[in-house]
């Protein structure tokens, strides 16, 4: 049956045919959608975690029980999974183990372009990487088959264009294979010193054996074409690749970067008269291949930072530029994202700009992260995710070392990043007792990369009801004192500035819940359908109060604002920060 | 030969149920279909582009500058920011429908007037029309993005695919019928 998919349902497809069993993951762009698609598969177990720690965690037990598992992430997740990929890389596996990282060149929705084929030599383990989606069916069936016969955890790495782009695939029947029994090997599953000492002089002797298996292996091929060229090129810069040069090159494509075909590559070089290394961001080949002294060209003329395309290619290996026939001097308008028309961010961070002059804002990863754009500007750092809490409280205690409390400190975090790794620093908060008011913006959702259940849902991943966790008793548990802790609905901005002021004048570790629902809900959709703001004209002075919301639904026509019926949702922040009363509520 | 088909506009506009039909019917009418779209913090009302290209091979999902048979724009400003990817006599579809940013109505940006007469003067083959006029003739402003379908399928010459089918296979029953009057409008309509 041949279909369309994008690289991360081939994924999802390709994990599902080679009878994976357990699988766990935490959101992220462009990773997301592998275990959305994955969860609809009837007979596996699929969820979502609470971060990726959790989730490597989930899939390596598996794996140590003898079933096939993976993990999947975004790129900055694999950060958070570190600890036991990197201790799990000792062990080996059992049943096949995968950890899939969705790598971002261009940062397209990410905070950096960290290249994680780095991991896979810092852990020692198999990288394959796939360069469309037929290929991430396949080669997720050929990972678990080596993750099981060598004994190790393969890292199956893509990138944002091989994610969501979509090719055409075959796909094949599942075929699960026997469960493995679990037997009890301490000296396999237990990485005490001594154990360790012993696995590690295996796991160089397996690299000996993969590198064998990597110079014979179907994942790496040459395409003979024209041998006055020669490129080596791994994931999407193969496509980029064979759509500049065609056959007027040749080509050894990598589709198992590590440990790297040593042989044909020397093989390879001999056979071309100038050799290419194209590969997006690290010199992650190039620089072994060099160490090897084989002469090539990579990263001279190819850049680091940023996304390949063809068009780079063609400049950089044939010296041709666009032929560009349509220009104009005018400019199309800068259209940043934006918070929503009905986002009940909105709301809070309306308020809370007041406070700009006199607090820091602490912040964290998810839509509320735009809440540091204009006009709302409520925000003045985002490290990573679940940072918001702690880094608050790193500087409220510089505030008091260095005797100058100008900025007070807020920490702000979305309901999903507080599971995700809020919890922590928040016990640190009120262990080591730091007055910081920490913000939860509850939207009961992960909404950023498109609605994900969490802990805060009552629902799992394949859409069974399961128990809430209420986050206000989380956060008495966590220490938080009944009086200092806040639960308000960011659409209602007297309660909010209320909360707020109570929130800066606290000298305690203190919380407040903005709790309301993500306007792009369906249920929510459909709930609010009706329920619109209106400007009258007639009343409208043009003082654009209300603009300063940042609400996209807010358009202007001549010398008047009127709102958008398609957008609105009735929310009324816009009414109620309008000085005369120019706007009304229509509709139930 | 590779036929590059792109869609640009809005975050929420429908660009990508819209890729999604057409490249359903490209699939099934045989060719080889890539398709690239970017998901995540960009869908927020940011500015958003599906690259579609078709034919006996296709290597690379992304479209070059300079190689776009038709580009669709989904807002009235948008294809500002693509207009170099265009060929020579390749077409433009402008949806003349505007949604101000933010940082239009805030005065951070400026939104440029008498942008149709300069596509006019610079495009030879360049149609337009107010997708959302029709679309609320139609019934739903909603549906702007099957119009725009509509338009755009008149001008790839993929008369012989049944698109009808392919937009009764890609939405939801009840509004089937919506769909293909709003079909069959933007194919009329120019």
């Amino acid at each position: 049956m041949k279909n369309l998919m994008t690289g991360n349902e081939a994924i999802a497809r390709g994990a599902y045919e080679a009878g994976v069993l357990v699988a766990s993951s935490y959101p992220g762009t462009p990773s997301t959608e592998i275990m959305e698609k994955f969860s609809q598969y009837k007979d596996v177990y699929a969820e979502w975690a609470p971060n990726e720690k959790v989730a490597a965690e989930v899939a390596i037990g598996a794996s140590i029980r003898g079933v096939r598992s993976f993990a999947s992430m975004k790129h900055v997740g694999v950060n958070v999974a570190a600890d036991p990929f990197m201790s799990y890389a000792y062990h080996g596996s059992n049943g096949g183990f995968v950890l899939i990282t969705a790598d971002e060149p261009n940062m397209f929705s990410s905070q950096n372009e960290q290249d994680n084929r780095l991991y896979a030599k810092h852990a020692k383990v198999v990288l394959i990487e796939p360069s469309n989606s037929q290929e991430c069916l396949d080669y997720m069936k050929y990972a678990y088959e080596i993750s099981e016969e060598y004994d190790t955890t393969v890292l199956f790495r893509v990138t944002t264009r091989i994610c969501h782009s979509k090719t055409i695939v075959k796909s094949g029947k599942r075929t699960i294979p026997e469960v493995k029994q679990f037997e009890k090997k301490p000296e396999k599953y237990i990485m005490v010193p001594a154990h360790s000492r012993e696995r590690h002089p295996q796991i160089e002797k397996n690299l000996e054996k993969l590198k064998k298996y990597s110079n014979n292996c179907p994942l790496n091929r040459f395409e003979m074409g024209n041998t006055s060229v020669g490129i080596i090129c791994n994931g999407i810069s193969y496509e980029y690749a064979k759509e500049v040069m065609g056959d007027k090159a040749s080509y050894l494509k990598i589709g198992f970067s590590n440990p790297l075909p040593d042989e044909m590559i020397r093989d390879f070089a001999e056979k071309v008269d100038k050799l290419y290394i194209i590969e997006e961001n690290e010199p992650f080949m190039e620089t072994q291949i060099k160490s090897w002294g084989i002469d090539c060209t990579g990263k001279e003329i190819f850049p680091i930072c940023g996304e390949f395309s063809p068009n780079l290619i063609r400049e950089k290996l044939l010296g041709i530029k666009p032929e560009i026939s349509h220009g104009t001097n005018l400019q199309a308008p800068s259209r940043p994202p934006v918070l929503c028309a009905g986002c009940p961010h909105r709301g809070l961070y309306q308020e809370l700009k007041k406070y700009k002059n006199k607090a820091f804002f602490s912040g964290d990863i998810g839509c509320y992260t735009l809440g540091y754009l204009q006009p709302l500007e409520a925000m003045d750092s985002s490290v990573c995710m679940g940072a918001s809490i702690t880094a608050a409280q790193g500087f409220q205690r510089g505030n008091e070392m260095a005797k100058d409390t100008k900025y007070k400190a807020f920490a702000l975090i979305g309901d999903s990043t507080f599971f995700h790794s809020g919890i922590t620093g928040l016990v640190n908060m009120t262990y080591n007792h730091t007055p910081v008011t920490t913000i939860i913006l509850d939207n009961s959702i992960t909404a950023m990369t498109g609605h994900q259940e969490n802990p805060n849902t009552g629902v799992t991943a394949s859409g069974e009801v399961t128990s809430k966790i209420d986050i206000e008793k989380l956060c008495i548990a966590c220490g938080i004192k009944d009086e200092n802790i806040v639960t308000i609905d960011p659409y209602d901005l007297l309660a909010t500035k209320n909360a707020l002021k109570m929130g800066y004048d606290s000298e305690e570790p203190f919380v407040i819940i903005a709790k309301r629902e993500c306007a792009l809900l369906k249920p929510i959709i459909k709930e609010r359908e009706n329920m619109k703001c209106k400007v009258d004209p007639e009343k409208c002075t043009f003082c654009k109060s209300c603009l300063r919301t940042g609400c996209p639904a807010l358009q202007i026509k001549g010398e008047k604002v009127f709102i958008d019926e398609s957008q609105c949702n009735g929310c009324t922040v816009c009414l109620q920060v309008c000085p005369f009363d120019a706007i009304e509520k229509v509709g139930e | 030969m590779t036929k590059n088909i792109l869609l640009v506009g809005v975050g929420g506009q429908g660009t990508i149920l819209t890729s999604k039909i057409i490249s359903k019917g490209l699939l099934d009418a045989g060719y080889d279909v890539k398709m690239a779209e970017i998901h995540g913090m960009s869908q927020r009302g940011g500015s958003v582009t599906t690259q579609i290209r078709y034919g006996d091979k296709v290597y690379s999902p992304v479209i070059e500058k300079g190689t776009a048979d038709i580009i669709v724009s989904f807002e009235r400003s948008e294809a500002l920011r693509w207009i170099e990817y265009l060929k020579k006599d390749g077409f433009l579809i402008l949806n003349e429908h505007q949604i101000q940013p933010f940082t239009v109505t805030l005065d951070l940006s400026e939104y440029p007037e008498n942008l149709i007469e300069e596509y006019k003067k610079k495009i030879t083959n360049f149609k337009s029309y107010d997708a959302f006029k029709i679309a609320k003739s139609v019934g739903n402003s909603r549906v702007m993005n099957i119009i725009l379908l509509g338009s755009l399928i008149k001008y790839t010459g993929l008369d012989d695919i049944d698109w009808k089918k392919v937009i009764q296979e890609s939405v939801p029953e009840k509004f089937i019928d919506l769909n293909i009057k709003a079909f069959t409008k933007g194919y009329e309509v120019i």
